[in-house]
C-alpha cells in the first residue's frame, strides 16, 4: 500500500514537472481561482463536501479559515521539523504568542492597553492599530524563538523535544497566572481586525461572515507558501537539508550548524505568531486554556502524517486533519484517538508520510538498507 | 516570594517534598533504563504509569473497597494493587515496545521517528482512557488512614510518607541489585555498554531489550499504586505532568544511571515543594522545566553522570 501511494504521488509529481511553464502557470492560476472560490461552493456533487450540509455542522467558510490557519501553521512548523529536522514540540507558544500580541495591544480589555493608556493621557478608546499590531506580534514570536532556541539548539534532538513541550506549557502557565497582564485565565475579548475593534459596524470583517476572513488567510498562506519555497530553495535552504541529513558532514563543509537552525527556529516561530494572530483577530477572544500541549501535538500531527519536508504534504496533512472532523461530526468525540492512530500508522508504515518529499524518503531507504542485522 | 513560609517549615517541607519525589524517582527509572540501553527517550512511559493507576483503580472498586478497611485488608489490598499496577504497567510496556519500537529498530529509522511514534502511543493510551473512563478526575477510597507517627522538630511525619519513602527505597535497591548483581543484569548492561559486542558473547538482544521495558513498567506500577494510596486520584491526562517531571528527574540525576534516578526524582520533588511554597503553588509545575533547562544547559549528564551500572568505555 504504502508503495501505492509513493508512486503514485511521485509519478504525479513527474508528469507535472516535464509540463511546459506555461501550461504550469494556467494549472497554478485555476488552482488559485478555485481556492478563492470554495466558500461560495455550490456545484451539484461537490456540496457533499461542504461542513454546513449536515446536521449541527459548522459554517464552511469558518472551517476553511481554521484549515487556512492550521496550514499556515503546518508551512512553519515544517520549516523547523521538516526542513531543518529539529522536532519542535511546543510550536502552541509562538502560537499563542502571535495571539496575545494583538490581544495584549490591540485590544482596548488588556491591561497592557490600559496601563499605556492611562500613563500617557489617552482616551479609554485608544488601542494600537490591527496593522501595527502585525509587526509586534511577528518580533514577539521570532523573539521568542530566538530566546527558546539560544540556549537549547545545541542540545541532542531528543533533549530539545522535551525543552520545547516544556516551552509550550510555561507560555501557557504564564498567560494564566500573570493577571496583571494577560487577564489570566478569563482571557481577553475585543480583538481587534483589519477593520479595527469588533463592532456592528464592520461590514467586511465582522464576527458574522467568516468569508473575508478566509480570503484574507487564504491570501496570507499563498505568500507565505512562495515565500518559504524560495527560501527552500536557497542557500539557507540548503544549509537546513545539509544539516538535517547529517549535522558533522555539514559543519565540516563550512555549514554552521548553530546559526541557521536558529533561523529555522526564528522563520517558523514568526509563521506561528502570523498564524496566532489571525486566529485571534477571528476569534475577537482568547483566553490560556486554548493553547494547550494537545495542540502542539496536532500541529506535529499535521506536518508529520503529510509528510515532513514536503509543503504540498504538509498542507495536505493540516487540511485533513482540520477538515476530516469537522465534516464528519458524529465520531467528533474520537477525533484525538483517531488522529493518535493516524499518526501512529503513518510512523510505523510509512514514515515519510502521505506525500512524501522524495529526498526525505529515500533518506529513510538508506538508513534502512544500513540497519544492523540482529537489531 | 514568601520567604517565611519556607523557612519557618522547612523542615515540614523537605518531608513533603522527599515524599513526592519519592514517586518521581520511580518513574525516572523507566525512562533511565529504557535510556541506557537503547539510547532513546521512551515518551509513552508516563502514560504506562496511567494505565497502572487506572488498573488499581479498577482492582479496588471491583472488591468494592470502602474508606478505611481494617489494617489487615488494607494490607492485602495494597500489595494485591501492587500486582496489579505491576502486571498492568509492565504489560503495557510490553506491548509497546513488541507492536511499535521493535519495528522501527529493525527499520533504524532516526531517533525523531521513535519520538513521534511514542506521542502518538501517548495520545492514543490517554484517549482510549479519556472515553473509556470519562474525562473527569476519578476518585478512590483512602486504604489508610493519614496520622502522624513522628515529629522532628516542627516537621511531622505521616504513615502514608513513610509507607512512600519506605517502598520506594525498597523497590530501588531490588532494582539496583537485580541489575548489579544478577545473571539477567549482566546481560542488561552488556547490551548498554555495547550492543554488538553483547550479541556476539550470545546475548539475545531483543529479550534484554523487553526485559527493560518490562523493569520500567514495574517500577511505574508500583509508582502508580504510591500514588493513588497517596493522592487518591487518577484522570485520564494525569500521565502528562508527571513524566514530564519524571523524564526531569531522570535528566537530573544522570539519565541511564539507576542511583541517578533516585536522586534526582528525590531533589526535584523537594525543589518543588520549596517552589510551591514561596509562590503558593501557582507556578508549582514550572520549576520542573527550569530545573530541566538549566541542567541541560550546564550539565547535560546530570549530576551522578550518564551510565546505566559500570561506567562506560
Amino acid at each position: 500500500m504504502s508503495q501505492g501511494i509513493r508512486g503514485v504521488t511521485g509519478a504525479i509529481g513527474d508528469r507535472w514537472r516535464s509540463l511546459p511553464g506555461w501550461q504550469r502557470f494556467v494549472a497554478y492560476a485555476a488552482g488559485v481561482a478555485f481556492l478563492y472560490y470554495l466558500p461560495l461552493l455550490g456545484i451539484p456533487g461537490l456540496t457533499w463536501f461542504r461542513t454546513d450540509y449536515i446536521e449541527g455542522g459548522n459554517s464552511w467558510a469558518g472551517v476553511l479559515f481554521l484549515c487556512a490557519v492550521y496550514v499556515l501553521i503546518a508551512i512553519g512548523l515544517n520549516v523547523v521539523i521538516g526542513l531543518a529536522g529539529l522536532l519542535d514540540l511546543g510550536y502552541v507558544g509562538f502560537y499563542a504568542i502571535g495571539a496575545y500580541s494583538v490581544a495584549l495591544f490591540g485590544s482596548t480589555q488588556s491591561p497592557v492597553v490600559q496601563w499605556i493608556q492611562q500613563e500617557f493621557g489617552l482616551g479609554t478608546t485608544w488601542a494600537v492599530a490591527w496593522a501595527a499590531c502585525i509587526p509586534i506580534a511577528i518580533a514577539a514570536a521570532m523573539i521568542s524563538g530566538v530566546l527558546l532556541g539560544w540556549p537549547t539548539l545545541r542540545l541532542r534532538g531528543d533533549y530539545l523535544a522535551i525543552v520545547t513541550l516544556g516551552f509550550g506549557e510555561i507560555i501557557r502557565i504564564v498567560a494564566k497566572n500573570m493577571k496583571e497582564v494577560t487577564n489570566g485565565a478569563e482571557g481577553i475579548g475585543a480583538i481587534p481586525g483589519p477593520q479595527g475593534a469588533p463592532s456592528a459596524d464592520n461590514n467586511i470583517f465582522g464576527l458574522l461572515d467568516p468569508k473575508p476572513w478566509y480570503w484574507l488567510a487564504l491570501t496570507v498562506v499563498l505568500i507565505m507558501v512562495f515565500l518559504v519555497r524560495r527560501l527552500e530553495n536557497s542557500r539557507v535552504g540548503r544549509s537546513w537539508l545539509a544539516i538535517r541529513e547529517d549535522e558533522d558532514a555539514a559543519a565540516v563543509m563550512g555549514v554552521q550548524g548553530f546559526k541557521f537552525k536558529l533561523w529555522a527556529f526564528a522563520i517558523g516561530a514568526a509563521l506561528g505568531g502570523i498564524s496566532g494572530l489571525l486566529f485571534a483577530s477571528r476569534q475577537g477572544f482568547i483566553q490560556p486554556a486554548q493553547f494547550d500541549a494537545a495542540l502542539s501535538i496536532l500541529f506535529v500531527a499535521m506536518v508529520v502524517v503529510g509528510g515532513s519536508g514536503n509543503m504540498a504534504g504538509v498542507a495536505a496533512g493540516a487540511v485533513l486533519l482540520t477538515y476530516l472532523p469537522e465534516r464528519f461530526r458524529e465520531v467528533a468525540e474520537y477525533r484525538n484517538l483517531a488522529f493518535g492512530v493516524a499518526l501512529l500508522l503513518v510512523m510505523l508504515f510509512i514514515p515519510q508520510g502521505l506525500i512524501p518529499s522524495r529526498r526525505r524518503a529515500r533518506e529513510l531507504k538508506d538508513r534502512e538498507k544500513e540497519a544492523p542485522a540482529n537489531a | 516570594m514568601n520567604w517565611n513560609a519556607l523557612f519557618e517549615n522547612i523542615g515540614q517541607h523537605t518531608i513533603d517534598g522527599l515524599a513526592k519525589g519519592a514517586i518521581f524517582a520511580l518513574v525516572a527509572l523507566g525512562y533511565t533504563l529504557v535510556y541506557g540501553v537503547l539510547r532513546l527517550i521512551n515518551f509513552a512511559h508516563s502514560e504506562v504509569w496511567m494505565v497502572g493507576t487506572f488498573a488499581i483503580f479498577g482492582f479496588w472498586s471491583l472488591l468494592g473497597v470502602t474508606d478505611n478497611p481494617p489494617l489487615g485488608t488494607a494490607i492485602m489490598l495494597l500489595l494485591g494493587g501492587l500486582l496489579v499496577g505491576a502486571a498492568a504497567s509492565g504489560g503495557t510496556a510490553l506491548l509497546v515496545e513488541r507492536t511499535a519500537y521493535r519495528r522501527l529498530r529493525q527499520k533504524n529509522v532516526p531517533p525523531l521517528i521513535f519520538l513521534i511514534t511514542a506521542i502518538a502511543i501517548s495520545l492514543v493510551l490517554q484517549e482510549i482512557f479519556g472515553l473509556w473512563q470519562g474525562r473527569l478526575v476519578v476518585g478512590m477510597p483512602s486504604l489508610i488512614k493519614r496520622e502522624t507517627v513522628l515529629t522532628i522538630g516542627n516537621a511531622e511525619i505521616n504513615n502514608i510518607q513513610i509507607i512512600i519513602l519506605v517502598s520506594a527505597l525498597v523497590m530501588m535497591v531490588g532494582l539496583d541489585w537485580f541489575v548489579n548483581k544478577t545473571r539477567n543484569g549482566r546481560a542488561i548492561r552488556a547490551v548498554a555498554q555495547n550492543p554488538d559486542s553483547a550479541a556476539l558473547m550470545g546475548i539475545n538482544k531483543d529479550r534484554v531489550i523487553m526485559l527493560v521495558f518490562v523493569l520500567g513498567g514495574i517500577m511505574a506500577g508500583a509508582a502508580a499504586l504510591l500514588w493513588d494510596m497517596r493522592y487518591q486520584i487518577t484522570k485520564f491526562d494525569i500521565g502528562f505532568v508527571l513524566g514530564l517531571k519524571a523524564f526531569t528527574a531522570a535528566v537530573l540525576g544522570g539519565i541511564g544511571n539507576l542511583r541517578g534516578a533516585l536522586l534526582g526524582g528525590l531533589l526535584l520533588g523537594v525543589i518543588e515543594v520549596y517552589g510551591a511554597t514561596l509562590t503558593q503553588s501557582t507556578w508549582e509545575d514550572v520549576f520542573a522545566f527550569v530545573v530541566l533547562v538549566v541542567v541541560l544547559l550546564f550539565r547535560p549528564t546530570g549530576l551522578l553522570g550518564e551510565s546505566l551500572g559500570r561506567a562506560r568505555a
